[in-house]
């Protein structure tokens, strides 16, 4: 089986200084390190599960710029076969309907059975790529995948639903699945393994290579500004012996609603 | 005792004839069956060890003799356990004086009444004295050794791990012995009991005799006969049942021993020897058997599965699934069962030797602490072993979870914990801003001494506390320090030792690249792992690597530190670091500063220097969650108590958390502290006014 995966570089915010820029509209990136969205590495584990399984093959697409090149690298690594590198100057700032649009026509000209896709980025975290991919591909989506199996023709997909239960669906291929975490564990990539993937084509698409011109590159929603957080009153550190801090912590999560 | 007794001419079967053929004929073709036999299956053998990677072996040829003569021929890995130790003494010493008695009997096959040359005359005689007080005394180390398997039962004899017992080739194996004893003794009492003679001279031949008593001299000579040619028989299968059976370390032990891996021992074997470092194979590490190194195939013949190593090994008694004896004993059952001494080998796929034979949770529980193979009477290796297993894990992807996070932490920001580069010099300074002394040192910045933390000691709050304690004794001393703070990264010790070659690779090359921009006289740690790497692992760096407690027993022996009495009713005891003792040799620098406090009242765990037991392992290891039963700090700690002590004081970062941690977990923090050795004789010289320590 075919399998496309969608996949972003994201920057790693884990204890980061996050300092946002002057337009108020980006974060200054001198001293934040990049690394493939964590969803996304569900995604490409899961696809090349399937096909180290099923055989056939494992393209990896990115909207992006330069720097993007290295997530597509961590998938060849992984055993990604093909790789498409969208990267446009003018698809910087690109919304999700944007992103969908330019992943849709990346596809385009390469049959699939499935697309795999990170059900939601750590950066933007709309969670919206996944499901106008789907709907611009024609195919079927669950979204939020915690499981999943291909029997012929057929995917079953066991995924989250609300209020914390987890539900199994079939679903026809080809078809498209969000991943998150549980799916899988991934494989490690080591240096070696990128090294190794170093001189592997990858292939670049621009803008008007997918024919995207005019009103198809307009975003439908405008970052309006970034701020952080307004800082908390501190944490209230339950003080006495175990059992006394035990108990006082059950008083206020009843107080609270929690229990 | 004449000379007729001692020399006794019992009627060999060169005289006679046996089977209906001359003697000496049909001796001919027994031996001729057995050497054939022995040479092939020996044949082999080297044909797999051929199949191995490449490893020179034949360097520092004074260095390997002298190990032939202490561990091989001296035997000094024995008395560590001393009643199984004391019989191996013995019955290997008696192997050596009853091998010229064996070459006499085969001479005696074709040559009646043969001796070797020189044991013709009164030589001969003494030999024969000797010879027998020796039979008799292997022979009670025979039936001591049965009695011990059968009756005693060690544990240590009962891997959890075994799958099928080779318990059994043991009472093969002195059963042989046994019986070549028992032989002798009967060919030589026929003899003597033919001529009615009786010496204490010859104790086991003259109990034969005793025995025999009353026969017909007829009888006595066809029983004389027929000791002489089970001897020879017994010992002829003897030979061939050595090199198929766990015997093999008769013949591979000494060998083993010559070829065993030099100090120092902390450095880990590269991915292949003969190649570059950084040149790209298509694969690194091991996967199969071949892959191993023909020493390390040689290791496998050599195990004797007496379970030393599983014995002291900190993974096997806290309950991981790893036993490093099985590792040994499973491989050379592979490697056995694919090369098979007769017939072609079996068909079909031979299962995964990594994944299926030795599983990813056996390789990943190891914490490289060394213990197994300073034990090893044979020297055997396992840590290169473990890691090349490891190496091939990582190419495949095969890496836990937790460690994942924390590598490609490493790979981004230099350190583990995914903290900022540029905040790994802030270390210097407390929390109140106070400045330890150290300070750190910018491109071109020269220094006697530049402090390489690594990033336990610079990130973690609890870590960083050792790091300014030393950095305020230097300054007590008017020593001159610097560290290269935000352009030092992880040392990549452990990275290396989970097999994450290329990530090592990077890492030595960016600190390397960093101490190369600033002139220092010699580089020191607290950290014994990061001094590891930097002394071993890191070729091309020629500065002087020391470690803290080294650098603090020269300021005390200098006389730069005057450290006041610690007399506060409590005892201490020094828990030896893996890295700084077995991988390193220093057992001496730490016990001297703690000498140097007056008052400090001190005592040794029975596990002390070289037979310390692990903490739980460093830096990755503090991130990996394996299966266990209990951890191994609250092991080390009961160890400690059980010495008497309620401090216990450490030299490596890590030990000094896993033993805070255990001290928590088994709620001894009412009567049990750990400390660093610097903070320690910080208390000392400050008269107790350090730091507070975060809580």
């Amino acid at each position: 089986m075919d399998i496309i995966v969608c996949i972003k570089r994201v920057p790693n915010l884990a204890e980061a200084e996050i300092e946002i820029a002057k337009d108020g509209r980006r974060l200054v990136a001198d001293d934040l390190d990049w690394d493939v969205n964590e969803w996304d590495d569900f995604a490409i584990e899961a696809a090349v599960r399937l096909k180290e399984a099923h055989g056939g093959t494992v393209t990896a697409i990115t909207v992006g710029d330069e720097e993007a090149e290295e997530a597509l690298r961590r998938a060849l690594a992984m055993g990604a076969d093909a790789a498409i590198h969208v990267r446009d100057e003018l698809l910087a700032g690109a919304d999700p309907w944007l992103t969908a649009v330019a992943l849709q026509r990346a596809i385009h000209g390469h049959p699939f059975d499935l697309v795999l896709c990170g059900a939601i980025a750590s950066d933007g975290a709309s969670g919206h790529v996944g499901g106008m991919l789907a709907a611009l591909l024609g195919v079927p989506c669950v979204a939020l995948a915690t499981g999943l199996e291909v029997r012929g023709r057929t995917a079953l997909v066991r995924h989250e639903v609300e209020g914390g239960l987890e539900r199994e669906v079939e679903m026809a291929l080809p078809g498209l699945v969000t991943a998150q975490s549980g799916l899988n564990e991934p494989r490690y990539v080591s240096i070696r393994g990128i090294r190794k993937v170093a001189d592997m084509e990858i292939a670049v698409k621009t803008a008007a290579d997918l024919g995207l011109a005019g009103k198809a590159m307009e975003c439908r929603v405008r970052l309006e500004g970034l701020s952080l957080p307004p800082a908390g009153k501190g944490a209230e550190i339950l003080g006495g012996d175990v059992d006394t801090a035990v108990a006082t912590l059950v008083a206020r999560l009843h107080e609270k609603g929690g229990l | 005792m004449g000379a007729a007794l001692l020399l006794i001419r019992a009627a060999g079967p060169a005289s006679g004839r046996s089977l209906g053929l001359p003697g000496p004929l049909l001796h001919g073709i027994l031996l001729g069956a057995a050497l054939a036999a022995f040479a092939w299956i020996l044949a082999r053998r080297v044909a797999v060890l051929r199949k191995g990677a490449a490893d020179p072996r034949l360097d520092r040829i004074a260095e390997r003799l002298r190990n032939l003569l202490v561990i091989g021929f001296g035997q000094s890995r024995q008395p560590r356990y001393p009643v199984a130790g004391i019989l191996h003494i013995l019955i290997f010493a008696g192997f050596l004086v009853l091998l010229l008695r064996s070459l006499t009997l085969l001479g005696e096959g074709f040559v009646a009444g043969f001796a070797l040359p020189g044991l013709g005359g009164p030589a001969g005689e003494v030999y024969a004295a000797i010879k027998d007080w020796t039979a008799l005394v292997v022979l009670a180390c025979c039936a001591a050794a049965a009695w011990r398997r059968l009756v005693v039962r060690p544990a240590r004899y009962h891997d959890r791990f075994a799958v099928r017992s080779h318990g059994g080739e043991a009472y093969v194996i002195l059963g042989l012995i046994a019986t070549l004893m028992v032989a002798d003794a009967v060919y030589e009492g026929s003899a003597l009991a033919a001529a009615g003679e009786r010496t204490w001279g010859l104790p086991l031949a003259s109990a034969a005799a005793r025995a025999l008593d009353g026969l017909s001299p007829g009888l006595l000579r066809r029983a004389g006969t027929a000791a002489f040619w089970l001897h020879n028989l017994a010992l002829c299968f003897f030979g061939c049942y050595l090199p198929v059976s766990k015997h093999f370390h008769v013949l591979s032990a000494l060998p083993n021993v010559f070829l065993a891996k030099l100090p120092p021992h902390g450095r880990i074997k590269p991915p292949r020897h003969g190649t570059k470092p950084g040149a790209a194979a298509e694969e690194i590490g091991v996967r199969r058997l071949a892959d191993f190194t023909w020493k390390h195939l040689l290791d496998f013949f050599s195990c004797t599965d007496c379970g030393r190593c599983s014995d002291v090994c900190p993974a096997y008694a806290t309950g991981t699934p790893l036993s490093p004896r099985m590792i040994s004993i499973k491989c050379r059952d592979e490697a056995y069962a694919a090369n098979p001494v007769f017939g072609r080998p079996p068909a079909g796929e031979r299962p995964a030797l990594v994944g299926a034979i030795v599983t990813d949770a056996e390789l990943w529980a190891c914490t490289t602490c060394r213990a197994c193979e300073d034990v090893c009477p044979v020297t055997i290796e396992y840590v290169d072993k473990i890691v090349d297993m490891r190496r091939h894990l990582v190419d495949e992807g095969r890496v836990p979870a937790t460690m994942q996070k924390a590598l490609a932490s490493i790979e981004k920001r230099g350190n583990p914990y995914g903290k900022l580069g540029k905040k790994r010099g802030e270390w210097v300074a407390d929390a109140t801003g106070a400045e330890c002394g150290v300070r750190v040192l910018a491109r071109g910045g020269a220094a006697d001494l530049c402090y390489f933390t690594d990033s336990a000691t610079a990130y973690d709050p609890r870590l960083q506390a050792i790091g300014r304690a030393f950095g305020r004794l230097l300054a007590t001393a008017g020593a001159d320090c610097g560290t290269l703070g935000p352009d030092e990264v992880d040392s990549g010790h452990e990275a290396r030792r989970v097999g994450e070659e290329g990530l090592f690779e990077v890492l030595r090359e960016r600190n390397t690249a960093a101490l190369g921009e600033r002139p220092v006289g010699r580089i020191v740690t607290n950290d014994p792992h990061a001094m590891n790497a930097l002394a071993h692992d890191y070729e091309g760096l020629e500065t002087p690597v020391a470690h803290h407690s080294e650098v603090l027993a020269e300021l005390l022996a200098a006389g730069r530190l005057t450290p006041g009495a610690i007399a506060d009713g409590r005892t201490y005891t020094f828990h030896d670091p893996c890295y700084l003792g077995r991988h390193n040799g220093v057992y001496d620098a730490p016990r001297q500063v703690l000498a140097a406090i007056p008052g400090l009242r001190m005592v040794e765990m029975a596990a002390a220097r070289n037979r310390s037991f692990c903490c739980g392992g460093g830096s990755l290891y503090l991130f990996h969650e394996g299966e266990a039963e209990r951890r191994m700090g609250e092991v080390r700690l009961d160890m400690a108590a059980a010495a008497g002590a309620q401090v216990v004081v450490t030299a490596c970062p890590f030990c000094l958390i896993n033993f805070e941690d255990a001290i928590k977990t088994t709620g001894r923090a009412e009567t049990m502290e750990v400390i660093d050795l610097a903070e320690l004789l910080l208390r000392a010289v400050t008269n107790g006014k350090e730091e507070p320590r975060p809580a």
